[in-house]
Order: structure tokens, then C-alpha cells, then sequence
């Protein structure tokens, strides 16, 4: 049976992958009251997190469920390869344009285009870093900032976007128009601002006119201003509470990311690079045509959401973190001079204790931002966007792998195509099923320390909410974008008495 | 000339034309689906229903006469229309997001220049694999609106009888005219009229799916009211209004 000591529970260091006290599974369930937070909500769907107390409010289990199905790997089966990239956009309506490109890349391998050309590949890559500008925006600005401005227990019916604009109108301005400035680098280059149509197999389907180029550059300076401001931001929310930021639901984990061929920074393509939570290469420059002879995936009865691991390490040490603050903590470096700058403060803030926290992803996430901005602004001087020659192909593969880095971290899609250009296979692994099982432990964390032996509020709760928020605006979506999610949490005695209940009501708009 | 009146205005006609063409070639829509100008008339999605001399008739199949009144723009009419539009989605699986027939689709062009802002009737959800048999030529049965215009076309242009209406009623379906059913073993090429002439997601041409950009496609610039007037064999004193 697991059992803690109160110096356990309250301890200040992270727990490392090798030494995590489990939390995840009690010894005896049914002699425990189980709470639920539920819904959480996450890539439009649901997930919810499951405590189990003892007599005295100590935890003994925490979990973090995602309970939809939501199927696309099977009913993607039969269909056209060039319809894929459309459909598998529609997994997401925060970062559509990374499973957009992930399915393309995927299917430039199917199609034989091992090269695009100058034109198509600049166009994707502008593509890409306006939707990394508008997710990162809107995470930070909307979903994350009113816990960050306000306090993890601020009064409830603050944290939202509202009421942050009401009393940081700037910041709340700012936030929303850097949004606005990525949606329309997506619209230009997609077509749309939400599921366009800009990337097909081998190429794309449209350039940058010069006219569309001049609307664009008319606000990146701006743009770069602004998101020299959010990093700067960023950076004093960190400083107003350093040993809060960096204990709370830190945990020490192995990362994974793509890298450029020189270890730069590359959100579009790469090679694959793991470090454990020690630091020590697992393995970089991986080429991610067989990242399953490196990565794979666990099922857990009591979630729809798989555990990948790095296979290397095995199922029970092997899991990692993706996402922001791997991407910034293992490139070598970042190939735009601003973002670059503000990378080194990151790491070097504190002894680096920034870059080894949770809530330092928030502040890497700035980091990427000022990084895609400085992107758009070279692709928008580089005459290549304008170009004619849009699509190429070569010799066909049966099998393709297309892995991209989504705002919230690695994304892999591989599929298999048959002689008909049907699809017969396929398997997406997205950045939340990535970062589960660090997820898990990061709220375990959260609760061992805040939740352990206190009577539940609803600002204990969100602690909980706050910790997920690091990782994935797409579980928050519903609390902070629309006002407040609806939550009912229950406390419920072995024998299912209710004993304690708070609940926030539904928002009129959902 | 002999001329009919359409929702109040003088349209002139020729002996032969009917009610729908007259009306197009002087300018005025009357919303159509199964027809096509270069085909004869079907007279089978209802579409371009009207009230001739109160009566409800399909516009493409009834001769204009001289003196005839004829009701097309109106509420009730235009209720129907949505009506069977919304029927024609519900008997498919008509998933325009990833459809790569959206902004060319003529169903889904309907759709929206008619207003239809919901689903209205459950939809059936059939299981209708694709046939993607055929090494230059996809055919997804799911977007199937009957409207006939591939056999139409396979016969009288193509000479070639690739495909037909099988079954009666609501079994009513699209099928290749091929022993094993299937389009490989027909003598389809990518060039027949039948493949250009499907209006909706059913006859593809593979691998170019998605290429045209969103604003670029049909219907993008004006919507299908529009399109079918700039479309429709004209007289030459209506071709600039």
C-alpha cells in the first residue's frame, strides 16, 4: 500500500521519473471518498480528474482522464489520401493548421515529394509560426493569464479574459490583437483562419501575393513589439512568486522535440531529439520515419488517452514532456536574435530553476511567440512566397510519417495509403497524449502539496486547473475563453453519500 | 414574341424553350439541381418547382406558353426548396468540411443561397464505401443526389452507358454498369462528360483534390443564383444587365 509521510507530501523538489511517489493507483480504492472534477474539457471534448481521500483529506489517488472517443484514426479509414490533411485539421479548432500540416508532411511522403519546393515549403512554414503567434496568444492572454494576473484562488468570477481586460485593458489588448495578427498570417496562407485548405500533398495550394504580403507587414513590427512585451510579462508574473513558480506542479521529466540539423529551434520540421530529465542524450537528429522503433504507446484501463514512453526507458520510467519548455530547454539555440536573447535570461534566470519549471512553460511559450514573430517577419521579405511553383511529387510510398511541432508540443501522424490512394492505416499521436502521464504527475504534485488533508474549495480546485493549464489550453478552453466552465465536484463517502458538493453553473454562451 | 409572366415580369420566349430556360436565357433565376443546360431535362429533384396558373409543376420540364403566370420567388416555394435540400443531405453523408468538391458543389452552393441554416431531418448515416478502383477516377457514393446527369451524360455524350439509377423508391442508387460493379472494369476515361458534368462530391478526378484555394473555387465569388445566369446560353440583349 502506498503511504506518505507529511515531509513527503509537502516536499518542495520535484519528484523525478524514477523516484515518483505513485498517486496513481491506491492500494485500497473502496475505503477511499472519491472526488471528481468533471468536466474538465479538452480538445472539444471532455476529461476530468479523479481524487480519492481518506478519513482525514489525505490523497492517495490522482488522476487525470480524457474519457472521449473520438475515433478520426478509424474513420479516416477508406478515404481519398488528398482528402486527409481537410479532415484531420477538424480534431482541433485551436490548432487546426498543425494537424494540418502534420497530415500533409505525412502524405508528401506518400506522394514522393521528398523536397518541396522554395515557394510551398516557405509558404507552410509562414502558415505554421502564424499559428503557433495565435495559439501561444491565446493560451498565455485568454486561457492562462487571468490565474497568472489574479491568483491560482482568485475570486471565480474573475478569471476570465473579461475581466482581465477590465483591469489590464493593455495587456488584455495586446493579447488579442497578436491572435488576430496569427489568424490572418492562416488566413492568407490557408485560405481560412480555422480549417483551410492551403496545404495538399506535395506542395501548397496558393502563394502570397505581394498585396497580401504588404497587409501583413503593415502590423509585424508591432507584432514583434508587442511580443517582446509578452516575454517581458511573462517573466514578471514568474518574478512576482519565484518559489511558487518554481515548485508548483514542477516535476522532473524527460523531454522530446524536433530539432533543426544544427540543434536550432525548427517548429516545422527536424529531427527528433530526447533528453532525460538529467540531461543525458537519449537520442538527437533521429530521423522520424520509425518513431516507433523509439516511441511507443501504453493503454491504461481507466483512460481513453494513451502513455507513449520512450522505449528505451521502458513503460514505468519512459514518459516524457513535450511542448514549450522542452522545445526551448533542448534546442541548442533559437535562429531569430530576439527570441534567442530572451532564451538565455530564460535559462539562465535563477539558477535555471525557470526552465526546469511547470510554470516556466508559460514563459518559454512567450518565448516561441517572439520567435514566430521574428519568422513571419524574415518569410515576409523573402520574394520565394510569391512564387509559382507550388507542388512537386516523385515516387510513391505506401507508408508516411509527418511530424510537426504543434503549439503544445510534438505531433505525429502516420498513415498508410494503398495502391487505390486509400487510406488503410493510420495513427496520430497529438501533444496531450504526449504530455499525459507528465500531466498526471505534474496535478499529483499539485495535489500533494495544496490539496493533502484540507477541506476542498473551489480555489483549492483550480490549483489543479492551473497545473493542466501549463500544458494544454484545450482542457481550459471552456473556464477562461467563454467565462467559466461547468464544474460539479462531488464528495462522496465509500458508500456514496454525498457529503460535500460545489458546483459553477454553465456559462450562457458555450 | 410570345412572352409568360415570371413573378410579375415579361419574359419572352421561343417555341421549344421551357419555362426554366426562357427564364434563364432572359436573366431571371429560378433555383434547378438535376438541370443542366446541355442535357434534357429530368424533371426528378423538384428544385425548380413553381406554381404555373397555381398549379405546382417543375419549371425545367414544362413548355413555356404564352399568357402563362408563373410564381417562382416566393416564401412558400422557397420553403419547399430548403426543404428538399435539407432531404437531399439527409439521405447522403454530406460532410462538406473535408469534401473536396465544397465551394464547386452545387448541392451545397443551394444550400446556402437558399438560406438553409439547419440539418432539419435526421440523417440516415448510410455505409457507403467508396469506390476508388479506377486508377485516374474516384466515385464516393455518399454525395449521391440522384439527379441522373453522369448516366445522361455517359449515354448521350460519352456513348458509353457507364453508369445507372438501380432500385425503386428510397433503395433507389448510383451503380456502374460493369459485371463486378466496379469503375475499373468500365471503359470510363478522365475526359468524359460524365466525370465533369457531376455537380456534386460523386465523380472525382483523383489527386487534384484541394488544389484550387479557397476564393478561387465556383462558387466563391458570387453565389450559384448568380453563377447559373453567367452560366446559362443567353441572348445576346440580356448577356450585360
Amino acid at each position: 500500500m502506498a503511504s506518505f509521510s507529511m515531509t513527503d507530501t509537502t516536499t518542495a523538489s520535484p519528484p523525478t521519473p524514477q523516484s515518483t511517489p505513485r498517486l496513481e493507483t491506491a492500494a485500497q480504492p473502496e475505503r477511499l471518498r472519491r472526488v471528481a472534477i468533471e468536466p474538465l474539457t479538452r480538445v472539444e471534448g471532455h476529461g476530468k480528474v479523479t481524487l480519492l481521500l481518506d478519513e482525514h483529506d489525505r490523497v492517495h489517488q490522482v488522476r487525470l482522464h480524457i474519457v472521449e472517443f473520438r475515433g478520426f484514426e478509424r474513420f479516416i479509414q477508406g478515404r481519398p489520401y488528398w482528402e486527409v490533411p481537410v479532415m484531420v485539421q477538424r480534431l482541433c479548432g485551436i490548432c487546426p493548421v498543425s494537424h494540418h500540416l502534420a497530415a500533409a508532411k505525412a502524405m508528401d511522403v506518400i506522394v514522393g515529394a521528398r523536397a518541396l519546393t522554395p515557394t510551398a515549403e516557405k509558404v507552410r512554414r509562414l502558415m505554421h509560426y502564424g499559428q503557433i503567434l495565435q495559439s501561444h496568444a491565446l493560451h498565455f492572454f485568454h486561457l492562462a493569464s487571468p490565474d497568472l494576473l489574479f491568483g491560482f484562488d482568485s475570486e471565480v468570477a474573475r478569471r476570465n479574459i473579461v475581466a482581465v481586460a477590465q483591469a489590464h485593458p493593455d495587456i488584455a489588448r495586446k493579447g488579442v490583437l497578436l491572435r488576430k495578427f496569427g489568424q490572418e498570417v492562416i488566413r492568407i496562407t490557408a485560405g481560412k483562419r480555422i480549417h483551410g485548405t492551403g496545404a495538399i500533398p506535395g506542395g501548397v495550394n496558393k502563394n502570397v501575393s505581394p498585396e497580401e504580403r504588404d497587409a501583413l507587414l503593415k502590423d509585424i513590427y508591432h507584432v514583434i513589439a508587442w511580443s517582446r512585451e509578452a516575454v517581458a510579462l511573462a517573466r514578471q508574473l514568474y518574478e512576482q512568486d519565484p518559489a511558487l513558480y518554481g515548485e508548483f506542479g514542477s516535476i522532473r521529466a524527460h523531454q522530446l522535440c524536433l530539432v533543426r540539423a544544427d540543434g536550432a529551434m525548427d517548429l516545422y520540421h527536424g529531427g527528433l531529439r530526447a533528453r532525460t530529465a538529467d540531461g543525458e542524450t537519449l537520442f538527437d537528429h533521429l530521423d522520424y520515419d520509425r518513431y516507433w522503433e523509439h516511441i511507443l504507446e501504453e493503454v491504461k484501463p481507466w483512460s481513453y488517452m494513451k502513455f507513449p514512453f520512450l522505449r528505451a526507458l521502458g513503460p514505468e520510467q519512459g514518459w516524457y514532456r513535450v511542448g514549450p519548455l522542452a522545445r526551448v530547454t533542448l534546442c541548442d539555440t533559437i535562429p531569430t536574435p530576439l527570441a534567442d536573447h530572451a532564451r538565455r535570461e530564460f535559462l539562465a534566470y535563477a539558477g535555471g530553476s525557470a526552465a526546469r519549471a511547470t510554470m516556466g512553460t508559460h514563459w518559454a511559450r512567450m518565448i516561441e511567440v517572439l520567435h514566430a514573430a521574428e519568422v513571419i517577419k524574415a518569410l515576409l521579405h523573402d520574394p520565394d512566397i510569391h512564387g509559382e511553383d507550388l507542388v512537386t511529387q516523385g515516387e510513391r510510398s505506401e507508408r508516411g510519417v509527418g511530424i510537426i511541432e504543434a503549439p503544445r508540443g510534438t505531433l505525429i501522424h502516420h498513415y498508410r495509403v494503398n495502391e487505390d490512394d486509400v487510406v488503410t492505416r493510420c495513427n496520430l499521436i497529438v501533444s496531450t497524449t504526449h504530455n499525459n502521464q507528465a500531466m498526471n504527475e505534474s496535478i499529483r504534485q499539485v495535489a500533494r502539496r495544496y490539496l493533502d488533508g484540507r477541506r476542498l474549495t473551489e480555489g483549492l480546485l483550480n490549483h489543479i486547473e492551473v497545473a493542466i493549464r501549463a500544458f494544454d489550453p484545450c482542457l481550459s478552453c471552456a473556464t477562461h475563453a467563454l467565462g467559466q466552465m461547468p464544474l460539479a465536484v462531488e464528495l462522496v463517502d465509500a458508500s456514496g453519500q454525498t457529503l460535500d458538493r460545489i458546483t459553477r453553473d454553465a456559462p450562457s454562451v458555450c | 414574341m410570345n412572352s409568360f409572366l415570371l413573378d410579375g415580369a415579361e419574359i419572352p420566349f421561343e417555341p421549344g424553350q421551357t419555362v426554366i430556360q426562357a427564364a434563364l436565357a432572359a436573366g431571371h433565376y429560378i433555383p434547378h439541381l438535376c438541370y443542366h443546360p446541355e442535357f434534357v431535362p429530368h424533371g426528378s429533384c423538384k428544385l425548380c418547382t413553381v406554381r404555373a396558373d397555381g398549379r405546382p409543376t417543375a419549371a425545367c420540364t414544362l413548355p413555356a406558353q404564352a399568357g402563362l403566370k408563373v410564381e417562382s420567388e416566393t416564401e412558400e416555394l422557397n420553403d419547399l426548396r430548403r426543404t428538399l435540400v435539407q432531404m437531399l443531405f439527409a439521405e447522403g453523408n454530406h460532410f462538406c468540411p473535408s469534401c473536396e468538391k465544397s465551394g464547386n458543389c452545387v448541392l451545397q452552393a443551394l444550400g446556402y443561397d437558399l438560406g438553409v441554416m439547419t440539418a432539419g431531418f435526421r440523417h440516415f448515416f448510410l455505409d457507403r464505401p467508396v469506390d476508388a478502383s479506377h486508377p485516374d477516377i474516384l466515385l464516393d457514393f455518399n454525395r449521391c443526389v440522384l439527379c441522373k446527369l453522369c448516366v445522361r451524360a455517359s449515354e448521350e455524350v460519352d456513348g458509353k452507358g457507364v453508369f445507372s439509377l438501380a432500385g425503386r423508391g428510397i433503395q433507389r442508387r448510383l451503380i456502374v454498369s460493369a459485371e463486378s460493379g466496379r469503375l475499373a472494369d468500365t471503359d470510363i476515361a478522365v475526359t468524359d462528360k460524365a466525370v465533369e458534368v457531376c455537380p456534386v462530391g460523386v465523380i472525382l478526378r483523383k489527386r487534384v483534390g484541394f488544389r484550387v484555394p479557397i476564393g478561387r473555387r465556383r462558387f466563391d465569388a458570387r453565389p450559384i443564383s448568380a453563377q447559373a445566369l453567367e452560366d446559362a446560353p443567353r441572348k445576346p440583349e440580356h448577356k450585360h444587365e
